[in-house]
């Protein structure tokens, strides 16, 4: 069971968060083409190693952050809000 | 009740003056408390526990704790039955209940040991070969006759009578394990402050620490006491006995079973039989200690061979002599140790067979005290049935040396380092050539840190100062400075004159690795000639390390044996992977108090006393209850819906709608972010009015429907369905947070908030204006069709919208939760006059599968707009969330199912939901599905089976006719394809 740190609420447990996905894909513009959106629903690197990742803290402050974790170790290496940098480890998996 | 004729006349900790008696197989025996039913039983002088999961053979117990592969027993009886309990773990209870398992029809004389002569056909990958053909043989013959010959006991089929609690524990250093090295850490740990857990799985502390053991120059028991006495002065400092950390997961979370009750009767009031805990530590030091292996060769599964610390455990801790004239086998000193307890014991000892060819400090220590040593001597072959009778010795090359007389073998092989919880946190196993073990590899850095036994260090002193380092070091880590501690607890270093490898002691006859699963060498060196040479393939195929022990005595001398088939060093054939849960765990601890009605939150509406006062019958929705239908004297569940949804069509009815989820949202942006979110436009809604609007998800499938209504200038109310109230709450939070953070549009759920129901029919004006009195003018002229009002009901914060599910003249009455039974007794009242009548979740289902509106088995994550018929709402005039990946050429297909309706062409027939669409079905019942029927309802409207369904050019075939195909029924019903919306299609009926 994973802690994640909520730059919001502090240290709290894996249970009150829900994983929504790889945080690495911005939407694309409305007038962006099909195949932007197209890559932004459904391509996804799946890396071994450090990952961008949305959580919801469904149970909490109920908002949306970025989180940088290993999928290979489950360590995580940095929390940060939406619309900030997350600090990224810089080795394999995906680049930030 | 038989005399306990190997019970030694006096040591050991059990309570001489605490007499116990239980039954083993019916009969009654004797014990003391103190005993575990394994010791009781040897003390009567019973080595005969159980027979072997495969061959049947006669087997006792092996160890005297929890790694015991053998000696499994079904505890207790009937609700409280308990298979596959380790006998040597089951502590004595005055009246305990026990019975041998898997034999027939007693354990003495058991019919299915007859499996001994088909052994050739049950070798590794039995399963996977002798029952493959034929294929329908396997249910009614193969698997009948494995089950009864093969398996671990009977599961009880009573409902659990017990109750089981979870834990959630905090603590800056978890301790693993209560022998020297864990006290030492916990001591060291403890001292500057640190909150110390320590958990250990044996009633007792001290792990395998023997009274003739010295540390501080006191006897071990002494400075065990001493050291209890000290960490209970420690307020931060918690010891648990019987309790067993059993995974350790990401983020230092670790779980542990404490068994509360398990050496009771039954629990005490109030008192759950076992407690998970669930433990976040800072620091985690594993002191786990080590298991002794035992020796393979042939015969060595007999009933009397024991490990060698087993027998000294018995002893010392049980004062039971293990046999009369006890022959022992080694490669090590640690044996020593546990012939000298059985010499000071006064039990015979024939022999010492230490396979070391040169004599150790230790061994000449012990000849000088008259052991019986032979050198250079190995096991060749264990004599005896149901008891070992003798124990013949070879020379490392195999020439026979003597059979040498005895009632008991104690084995020694070397220690195995239990890496279990090591291994489970990904820490690689790493082969010491020096200790013949596998350490965890890194253990000296990274979380969880292994001390002592655990990690190799298997001499005393060595362990004290190894644990005592590693908690100083883990409490400054947490930023507790002791300053300087007293000094370690210090043992004499004792000479270890090291060991030789012996894996596999040749000589003719079954030699068990795994004595659980009944996996023999020639079983291993058959896995790999067929190609199953990896550890973690040796293991599926052989099943070697499975089952209630883990393989803890097998899996180091199994891959020893492999290593040796594959002409490979130990450390290129490693070690399989651990997995939680590292003991046996029942499933009720995991469920904990999660069960029966506590086995998900309830969720009741404000209505839900009023309900249930009128004979509502509930149905379960997500977690909410809702009345499915309010039957009437002498009425079944389909009358009542029937009347239900004819009384809402021919006069009025009143529906709880609570669960729906509401949304309110203000902001000067609500409208942009609400075309964002819908496919239709928002900007035009004025004050006083609500719209209907469909979400899809980013892929352009239909993710929700519901109506919004503009209350003020920058207050909007929305409606979601009730199963996706809370996906679509998270769906806007992300959308409002993470893509578009500049608008100004902010909400929060108030589905708690507000009580809601619908006023169907067309006397829903007359209630309402009955109701609402001077409070509200709900003329046509003022409050139109899809017109939304906020407004005071003699005091009440009321919100009313004109808007219709049911396809009548219909309103939504929202007031907040605490006046909810209000507004439903005012507004029964002014229907009364009307004939008004609740309805429950069916009938609203009728009414709206009448009016083809989509509802959940419509919005399956599979339909897109145009696919449910609403494609004309999509605005092409703004952006929305999934309009581009909708436009996907093959949802634009032509093709493609959509929604359509369908009666069948005899109306007394019924239609059911998931049936197929079908032209004709082939003789070898191969179908070409048109497409698929979602919803269906018996229609008093119509008179006649409804149902709403997805049909391959759908809007071509409407009049056609075709089979309504119901393959687990086998029923075939002829249909006529229709308009998906049966009653009203001119909806003027709701509009007024």
């Amino acid at each position: 069971m994973h802690r994640i740190d909520c730059p919001w609420c502090g240290l709290r447990d894996q249970s009150e968060f829900v994983y929504q996905g790889d945080a690495g894909s911005r939407r694309p513009g409305e007038d962006a083409p099909e195949a932007d959106f197209y890559a932004h629903v459904y391509v996804r690197e799946n890396p071994k190693g450090w990952h961008r990742e949305w959580w919801h803290h469904v149970g909490g402050c109920r908002l949306w952050i970025q989180v940088a974790r290993n999928t290979l170790t489950h360590e995580i290496h940095a929390t940060a809000r939406a619309g900030e940098r997350l600090p990224f480890p810089q080795s394999e998996g995906t680049p930030p | 009740m038989s005399r306990q004729s190997f019970r030694l006349a006096s040591g050991g900790c059990i309570d001489r003056t605490r007499p116990l008696s239980f039954r083993f197989d019916g009969r009654a025996y004797g014990g003391f408390a103190g005993d575990t039913l394994a010791s009781a039983l040897l003390a009567n002088g019973r080595h005969l526990f159980g027979r072997s999961f495969k061959y049947h053979r006669p087997r006792g117990c092996l160890t005297a704790s929890s790694e015991e592969p053998n000696a499994l027993v079904e505890l207790r009886a009937g609700a409280r039955r308990e298979p596959n309990s380790r006998a040597t773990m089951v502590e004595l209870y005055n009246g305990l209940e026990a019975r041998s398992q898997n034999r027939f029809p007693s354990l003495a004389f058991d019919l299915l040991g007859i499996n001994q002569c088909f052994a050739p056909f049950l070798a590794a990958g039995f399963y996977y070969k002798t029952f493959m053909w034929p294929s329908g043989f396997w249910e009614p013959v193969y698997e009948k006759a494995i089950r009864r010959a093969a398996g671990l006991g009977r599961a009880p089929t009573l409902p659990d009578p017990d109750r089981y609690e979870h834990s959630h524990v905090h603590c800056d250093v978890l301790v693993v394990g209560g022998g020297a090295a864990g006290l030492a850490a916990a001591l060291a740990a403890g001292q500057g402050g640190a909150r110390v857990l320590l958990m250990e799985e044996m009633p007792w502390l001290g792990g395998c620490l023997s009274s003739d053991d010295s540390i501080d120059s006191m006897a071990a028991p002494d400075w065990i006491a001493r050291t209890r006495e000290k960490l209970a002065a420690m307020p931060e400092v918690t010891l648990k006995t019987r309790c067993a950390v059993f995974g350790l997961y990401d983020h230092n979370v670790c779980v542990a079973l404490e068994r509360v009750s398990d050496h009771l009767p039954q629990p005490p009031a109030h008192q759950p039989r076992q407690r998970l805990h669930i433990i976040r530590a800072r620091k985690i030091l594993l002191a786990a200690g080590a298991w002794e292996r035992p020796l393979v060769f042939a015969d060595n599964d007999r009933p009397g061979v024991m490990l060698a610390s087993a027998m000294r455990r018995y002893v010392e801790r049980f004062a039971v002599a293990p046999g009369r004239r006890i022959a022992f086998a080694a490669n090590n000193d640690g044996v020593y140790a546990a012939a000298l307890a059985m010499m000071r014991a006064g039990v015979g000892v024939s022999v010492v067979a230490d396979a070391r060819p040169e004599p150790s400090a230790l061994s000449r220590q012990a000849m000088a005290k008259g052991l019986p040593v032979r050198h250079g001597a190995l096991p060749r072959r264990a004599h005896g049935g149901q008891r070992v009778r003798a124990l013949s010795l070879q020379t490392p090359d195999g020439t026979f040396l003597e059979r040498v007389s005895c009632d008991a073998i104690g084995v020694s092989g070397g220690y195995s380092p239990n890496i279990a919880l090591a291994s489970q946190k990904g820490q690689p196993p790493q082969w010491r050539e020096d200790i013949l073990g596998f350490v965890p590899a890194g253990s000296d850095h990274d979380e969880p840190v292994s001390i002592g036994a655990c990690r190799g260090v298997y001499d005393l002193s060595a362990c004290l100062q190894d644990g005592y380092e590693a908690g100083a070091q883990a409490a400054r880590e947490c930023g507790f400075a002791a300053g300087a501690l007293p000094p370690s607890p210090q043992a004499e270093q004792q000479e270890d004159g090291g060991m030789t490898a012996l894996w596999h002691c040749p000589g003719k006859g079954k030699a068990f690795v795994d004595f659980q699963n009944d996996v023999t060498t020639a079983d291993i060196q058959l896995a790999h000639r067929e190609g199953y040479g990896a550890a973690e393939h040796l293991k599926r195929y052989t099943t070697l390390g499975m089952g209630t022990d883990q393989g803890r005595s097998a899996n180091v001398n199994g891959l020893a044996v492999l290593a040796q088939a594959r002409g490979e060093e130990m450390a290129q054939v490693g070690s399989t992977r651990h997995r939680p849960p590292a003991v046996p765990v029942a499933i009720g601890a995991f469920v904990g108090h999660a069960r029966g009605r506590n086995f998900q939150p309830i969720r009741r509406t404000a209505l839900h006393e009023t309900h249930e006062k009128r004979g509502a019958i509930f149905v379960e929705a997500g977690h909410w209850l809702r009345p499915r239908y309010y039957p009437q004297a002498g009425e079944d569940m389909n009358a009542a819906i029937r009347r239900e949804a004819r009384q809402a069509r021919e006069s009025v009815g009143i529906c709880d709608v609570s669960t729906l989820g509401k949304i309110d949202l203000f902001g000067k942006d609500v409208a942009e972010f609400l075309n964002r979110l819908y496919i239709n436009g928002w900007s035009k809604l004025p004050v006083g009015k609500a719209r209907y609007g469909v979400m899809l998800r980013e892929d352009g499938m239909v993710f929700d429907d519901g109506t919004t209504a503009r209350l003020g200038e920058e207050h909007y109310f929305m409606t979601t369905t009730t199963a996706k109230a809370a996906e679509v709450l998270a769906h806007m939070e992300r959308y409002a947070q993470v893509e578009w953070p500049d608008m100004e549009a902010h909400f929060c759920s108030a589905t708690e908030q507000w009580c809601a129901v619908s006023l169907a029919g067309p006397r829903s004006r007359e209630v309402l204006a009955a109701a609402f009195g001077e409070a509200l003018d709900v003329s046509d002229a003022a409050l139109p069709f899809m017109g939304a009002r906020e407004f005071s009901w003699d005091g009440m914060q009321t919100r009313v919208f004109r808007i219709s599910f049911s396809g009548e003249r219909a309103y939504e009455v929202h007031v907040p939760r605490g006046c909810g039974a209000e507004m439903w007794e005012r507004l029964l009242a002014a229907g009364a006059a009307h004939g008004i009548v609740p309805y429950g979740t069916e009938a609203l289902g009728v009414l709206r599968i009448e009016k083809g509106h989509i509802a959940a088995p419509e919005m399956d994550g599979r339909t897109t707009a145009v696919d449910v018929g609403l494609g004309g709402m999509m605005s092409t005039r703004k952006h929305c969330i999934g309009q581009t990946l909708a436009g996907r050429e093959a949802l634009r297909e032509e093709e493609r199912p959509i929604l359509v309706g369908a009666k069948p062409v005899d109306r007394r027939q019924v239609l059911r939901g998931g049936a197929h669409f079908v032209n004709e079905v082939a003789g070898n019942g191969r179908i070409d599905s048109l497409g698929w029927i979602s919803s269906v309802a018996d229609s008093p409207a119509l008179g006649c089976w409804i149902a709403l369904g997805f049909l391959r050019n759908g809007r071509e075939r409407l009049g056609e006719r075709m089979f309504a195909w119901y393959p687990l029924r086998e029923e075939m019903v002829e249909v006529e394809i229709c308009h998906p919306v049966f009653f009203d299609p001119e909806g003027e009926r709701c509009r007024g």
